[in-house]
């Protein structure tokens, strides 16, 4: 048997240089002039509070355009974000982060990260390859696990009147779940939350800095595979190692990219869901007394934050010029696939704007729609029910210690990154 | 009252197993199944509407009086 060469540092970098160019567009940050015309995910107008931009752009849009980023569009509706979710022939997804960077048309059908920067059929083969390790079934073994670090965390928290809910608790928990699951050192917690930034917060800084700041996580990821190869056990990294496709070991980029994905797709997700969660009922008396009395409702409730709350929009590019809808989109032109603006249309969900924690029917889309459904999302389900059921067994009173000092990710990923919370009445 | 679920659309979001768990199942890739030829039990009627209603595919039918 051969030495397994693929992942040395001579054959990486010589892969890395192979890697075509992409294009690059004009860095356009400053207050934007129009949302319908000029909008952009990253000013902090955005980030305070998306939703009242969303709901106005549908009312009167519903299609919104912008000229940052090299080009993009904004779809509002339900309706128009489901039928991009399901339409892989006309919209690809290899880029799923709308910035200043296109990557090249033959970096697909597999992209950076497979499978959600993949096209069909790839994607269906490389997402085949993760589905076993994160069905329901397969979560519920680490469910245990995840309720005694939760506790844990709790237990740090002890004799303190205001904790920050997002940085003491909400961040470690996907840290630590995504951590067991690949077996990267826990305590390498802090450097996967810079890795987070780096890669979604990261969008309009020099192109220099970004390609540093992703080569940093790409080393990082390097040396973890490096030790499965010296030391292999039983975890998804050794398991993608291994993996093959087509009769092949996979290629080096698809064994780092889909590490890559886990690592920052795992973590600010399923903490802005969290954190959200948890932000709503600090100011929502009603609502978390009656989740005390009623932890059986929690799984029910926990949808309704997802569907308001849903901390995910993904990214399209638009395949080749043609009309949509009644706009004229331009090969390369980005799509801001928007979950959130989906979650909140009027003609898809009663009370829309309003939290509804009994909520019968909804038929959300905060984990996307179509063949790429978060492949997480019983993980992040299972960690966001544990989460709060620790929360409001072990702390059930609680308030926002103050409404002024909460702050908000930018980006496609928006949660709570600052949230201090009075513990207690 | 009969289920079916169209392999076509469903996803694997899982919550017809999640809602309804005596009714659905998961299968080894997280796609939804249903139990047996999908006859809904007496009294679970309701559960089976509601997990139906729930899909965000849209891949699940109720036939009623099946």
């Amino acid at each position: 048997m051969t030495a397994d060469t693929r992942f040395s540092e001579e054959e990486f970098e010589a892969q890395r240089n192979l890697r075509p160019l992409g294009t690059r567009s004009q860095i356009v940050t400053g207050p934007v002039s129009d949302w319908a015309t000029d909008f952009s995910h990253l000013e902090p107008e955005w980030a305070a509070d998306p939703y009242r931009i969303l709901d106005d752009l549908r009312a009167r849009c519903p299609i919104a355009h912008t000229d940052r980023f090299g080009g993009g569009w904004l779809p509002t509706r339900y309706e128009d974000v489901a039928a991009i979710a399901h339409d892989t022939e006309r919209f690809s997804s290899r880029s799923i982060i709308m910035g200043n960077f296109r990557p090249p048309r033959d970096i697909a059908p597999m992209g950076g990260t497979p499978p959600i920067s993949s096209d069909p059929p790839f994607h269906h083969d490389a997402r085949k390859l993760l589905l076993p390790a994160f069905t329901k079934t397969a979560i519920g073994k680490i469910e245990p696990a995840t309720r005694a670090f939760c506790h844990e965390l709790v237990d740090r928290l002890q004799g303190r009147d205001v904790v920050d809910a997002a940085v003491d608790y909400a961040q470690h928990i996907p840290m630590r779940a995504i951590a067991d699951m690949l077996g990267f050192p826990p305590e390498d917690g802090p450097h996967f939350r810079e890795f987070v930034e780096s890669a979604l917060e990261g969008v309009n800084l020099p192109p220099e800095e970004r390609i540093a700041r992703m080569t940093k996580l790409f080393d990082y990821i390097l040396v973890q595979i490096r030790d499965h190869l010296d030391n292999p056990r039983d975890d998804l990294t050794t398991y993608l190692i291994e993996a093959e496709l087509y009769g092949q070991k996979l290629e080096a980029f698809h064994v780092a990219g889909t590490i890559g994905l886990l690592l920052i797709a795992g973590i600010d997700t399923t903490w802005s869901a969290i954190g959200a969660s948890l932000w709503h009922l600090a100011q929502t008396p009603a609502d978390r007394a009656r989740l005390v009395g009623e932890p059986s409702l929690v799984a029910t409730a926990m949808e309704e934050f997802l569907r308001a709350f849903a901390p995910v929009t993904m990214a399209r590019l638009v395949k080749d010029d043609m009309a949509w809808r009644g706009v004229d989109m331009k090969a390369d032109d980005w799509v801001l696939l928007s979950f959130p603006a989906a979650n909140r249309d009027p003609d898809q969900f009663d009370r829309a704007d309003e939290v509804v924690i009994d909520r019968e029917v909804n038929r959300h889309a905060a984990f996307g729609l179509g063949i790429h459904r978060c492949v997480g999302s019983h993980l992040a389900r299972m960690e966001l029910r544990v989460a709060l059921e620790v929360w409001l067994e072990r702390m059930p009173v609680f308030s926002l210690a103050d409404p002024g000092a909460v702050t908000w990710s930018a980006g496609q990923v928006r949660g709570p990154r600052t949230l201090p919370l009075r513990i207690g009445g | 009252m009969r289920v079916t679920i169209d392999a076509d659309r469903c996803q694997g979001h899982g919550r017809c197993y999640d809602l309804a768990p005596q009714i659905f199942h998961d299968d080894e890739e997280g796609y939804g199944q249903v139990g047996g030829d999908g006859t809904v039990p007496a009294g679970l009627e309701p559960l089976a509407k509601r997990a139906a209603a729930n899909c965000p595919e849209r891949a699940i039918s109720v036939v009623e009086g099946a």
